[in-house]
């Protein structure tokens, strides 16, 4: 099952290794991992989201708890949160093309932010899901580059993470 | 605050205040200010070994021999990977230790300089967190949080790396009396409603054990322990690393168990109803295959102070996160307050079974051999110093023998490397642990494959006259491999034969120490008490042993653990 694990770090050279070197030397999967620092700049917030049983995530949490520069571990999935992320993805846009791109782009409430007279770079943000859906509708030999960030996560109401 | 002083004063300064006294290293271009600093002063010994994975083994022995934080230092690049075995050996037996590198200057990282190696990446995967020193001013805080980290919840080394122009650097010195990490918390106090549970679980048992292991010798819960299991008459298991936890002399005691467990250990625990785990993991070489091991009806008390340990392996009914020493204080005191004890007649009952068990007496081995059984040399050392020695080990067939045995009936007496299986960890260790004690009776059992990893720290215990007794048992195989060999690979002993080993009675003797060969029966025990009458002197001793000797009973990987191969 997929997870989405939040968690607040302090923000030091080395850390965002110490994360990435767990799940491999584990065998976990990261599906997509985006850190950032917080208002406070010596905590940084990371969202990773990862693919497993229940009994693995409840060990991939413990195990980043364990991390001396983890301060908090959160996993989303135990109550209601909303998830973003942002992509970038510039698509060849020629001829009759043109008018359908921009108009699949307004029905996923995305905007064009860069426009040559071959190609538009498309910003669109939402779910992963939602994202993963306007890829497929688009023709992948019009895709010219896409740019993910990466899941980000935070609970629903009075739920939050602080140190 | 007062004058300022260099990162290497500071260094020196620091494991001052730590209360270090013994410290083991090798040193280098990366740690030449260090050095001079230990040079001008005398209250931290400094032990020159042979080889920096010989310095972390004996600081590592002198942990676990002393209950005290060990320190080794070693220079940058190959200082540092050469200690990264001595480092993963301690990290998977929870050992507390802090490592000091040296590290090319701080100008020079990531230009590939000479004797350069990003020590924090190679070693991050086996401390239990390592930190870079780029400022002299965080140098002090950064040493203490190294022995706070090290030393707290569940221990592990922790690596200081230090630049060499940081050595040079000034700054004012204090030495933090204590600190706080708002990341770093380890619990002490065990949940409550957790415990009351354990203890009703207990009271209910029919045909329970006690399974400890080496969270029991890193809490100092012997006593404890002891306590618990004694008023409930409950059998009591260690693992191999909790030897000496409960004491194997007492009628209670089943043995170790295991892989290499007794017949009655692992029959127990396979058959119990109640299982009460004490700072132990359920690790492979424990409970064997994890699906065989669940087809039991049982329930499972699990205790450990590491979160990441409990329902790694197993699930478990009843998990404490806490201190070992702490929560089985608190359950002690909840027993001696409940007027329920647990039902005596199921109680005899399952005794009366442990008791046909053990009659399978699996330990058993040809006492009349005209040829040295291994086991036997165990067995008269065992007399010969009345239980009392410190034993330290290699890996393999002779680390089985010793555990299973000499008797520990005290904790931090038997010290060997389980978790990682170091060959080469026996002979630095028992430096180690003589050095934490000086005039005990240390013994290191090793084999010719094993020793031969080490064997330069010789030259250590003759600088510094540490009187060990090796006891070599020498059956001319890597015997432990030849035992797998024979039964899972067609009697193909491949590689795992000892040709052209070395004369060790002169090898011995070269180095300045003892040497004896000893080839008979009849002459193990003379052997023995003559080597511990040299109370000076280092006794290397080669037993010629049979070389077709296995360890039984054996629990084959990937099965149960009442499948066991017996004699």
């Amino acid at each position: 099952m997929r997870h989405i694990i939040s968690l607040l770090m302090e923000n030091e050279a080395g850390a965002l290794s110490r994360v990435a070197g767990l799940f491999s030397a584990r065998g976990y999967n990261i599906e997509s991992l985006s850190v950032a620092p917080t208002e406070d700049p010596t905590l940084s917030r990371m969202t990773l989201v990862t693919v497993g049983s229940d009994d693995v995530v409840e060990q991939v949490t413990k195990q980043l708890n364990k991390l001396i520069e983890v301060v908090k571990v959160m996993d989303l999935n135990d109550g209601d949160h909303i998830e973003r992320e942002l992509m970038l993805v510039k698509v060849r846009a020629v001829g009759v093309d043109r008018e359908e791109v921009k108009r699949l782009a307004e029905i996923f409430r995305g905007s064009i932010i860069d426009v040559t007279d071959k190609s538009y770079t498309i910003e669109l943000t939402g779910a992963s899901a939602k994202l993963d859906a306007f890829l497929d509708t688009i023709d992948k030999n019009a895709i010219l580059e896409t740019v993910r960030t990466g899941a980000s996560g935070i609970g629903r109401g009075e739920w939050t993470l602080k140190a | 605050m007062s004058v300022e002083l260099t990162g290497a004063e500071i260094t020196v300064r620091c494991l001052q205040e730590e209360g270090i006294n013994c410290i083991f290293g090798y040193p280098g271009g990366a740690v030449l200010f260090l050095y001079d600093e230990l040079f001008k002063q005398d209250k931290v010994k400094h032990i020159l070994v042979r080889h920096e994975q010989a310095a972390v083994h004996a600081a590592d022995g002198y942990a676990r021999s002393s209950n005290k934080v060990g320190v080794a230092l070693v220079t940058s690049g190959p200082g540092v990977t050469n200690a990264v075995t001595g480092i993963a050996t301690a990290y998977m037996d929870s050992i507390p230790m802090v490592i000091i590198s040296g590290q090319v200057p701080t100008s020079a990282i990531g230009l590939d300089a000479f004797q350069e190696v990003d020590a924090i990446g190679i070693t991050r995967p086996c401390v239990k967190h390592n930190f870079l020193v780029k400022d002299v001013a965080e140098l002090a805080s950064t040493i203490k949080k190294a022995f706070y980290i090290a030393s707290t919840g569940r221990p592990g080394p922790v690596l200081v790396d230090i630049p060499k122009d940081v050595t040079q650097q000034k700054t004012r010195f204090s030495y933090p009396e204590s600190i706080t990490l708002r990341s770093y918390d380890p619990v002490v106090k065990g949940p409550m409603r957790q415990i009351k549970k354990a203890a009703e679980l207990i009271l209910s048992a029919k045909r329970p054990i006690v399974y400890a292991g080496g969270g029991v010798i890193l809490s100092n819960a012997a006593e404890q322990l002891t306590k618990l299991v004694q008023m409930l008459n409950f059998p009591c298991t260690n693992t191999l690393m909790g030897l000496g936890g409960y004491p194997a002399t007492d009628p209670q005691f089943v043995g170790m168990l295991g892989m290499h467990g007794t017949y009655e250990a692992n029959m127990a625990m396979q058959y119990c109803d109640v299982l009460v785990a004490v700072g132990a993991r359920f690790d492979d070489r424990v409970i064997g295959n994890p699906k065989h091991f669940s087809n039991e009806n049982r329930k499972i008390i699990h205790i450990d102070i590491d979160p990441s340990s409990i329902s790694k392996r197993v699930k478990v009914d009843v998990p404490i996160v806490g201190d070992v020493t702490e929560v089985l204080n608190e359950i002690i005191n909840l027993l001696q307050t409940d007027k329920h004890t647990p039902d005596q007649a199921a109680l005899k009952e399952w005794w009366k079974q442990i008791e046909l068990w053990r009659a399978r007496d699996c330990l058993k081995y040809d006492q009349d051999s005209p040829i040295i059984k291994p086991q036997m040399v165990i067995e008269k050392l065992y007399k010969i110093t009345k239980g009392d020695a410190f034993v330290t080990s290699d890996v393999g067939q002779h680390q089985m023998w010793a555990a299973q045995f000499y008797k520990f009936d005290k904790p931090r007496r038997w010290i060997n490397s389980g978790g990682l299986g170091t060959m080469g960890f026996g002979l630095p260790a028992a430096m180690g642990t003589q050095l934490a004690n000086p005039g005990a009776k240390v013994a290191c059992i090793t084999g010719e494959a094993s020793i031969q990893m080490c064997i330069q720290e010789l030259s250590t215990c003759k600088q510094y006259k540490l009187p060990l007794k090796i006891i070599n048992l020498n059956n001319r195989y890597m015997g432990m491999v030849r035992q797998w060999q024979e039964f899972f690979h067609g009697n193909r002993y491949a590689e795992s034969y000892m040709n052209a080993l070395p004369d060790f009675v002169k090898l011995a003797e070269s180095y300045g120490h003892v040497g004896m060969k000893i080839e008979k029966p009849e002459d193990i025990e003379g052997a023995l008490k003559e080597a511990f009458k040299l109370k000076d002197q280092l006794v290397f001793m080669d037993f010629i042993t049979d070389q077709t000797e296995n360890v039984f009973p054996m629990v084959p990987g990937g099965k149960g653990l009442s499948e066991m191969i017996l004699v």
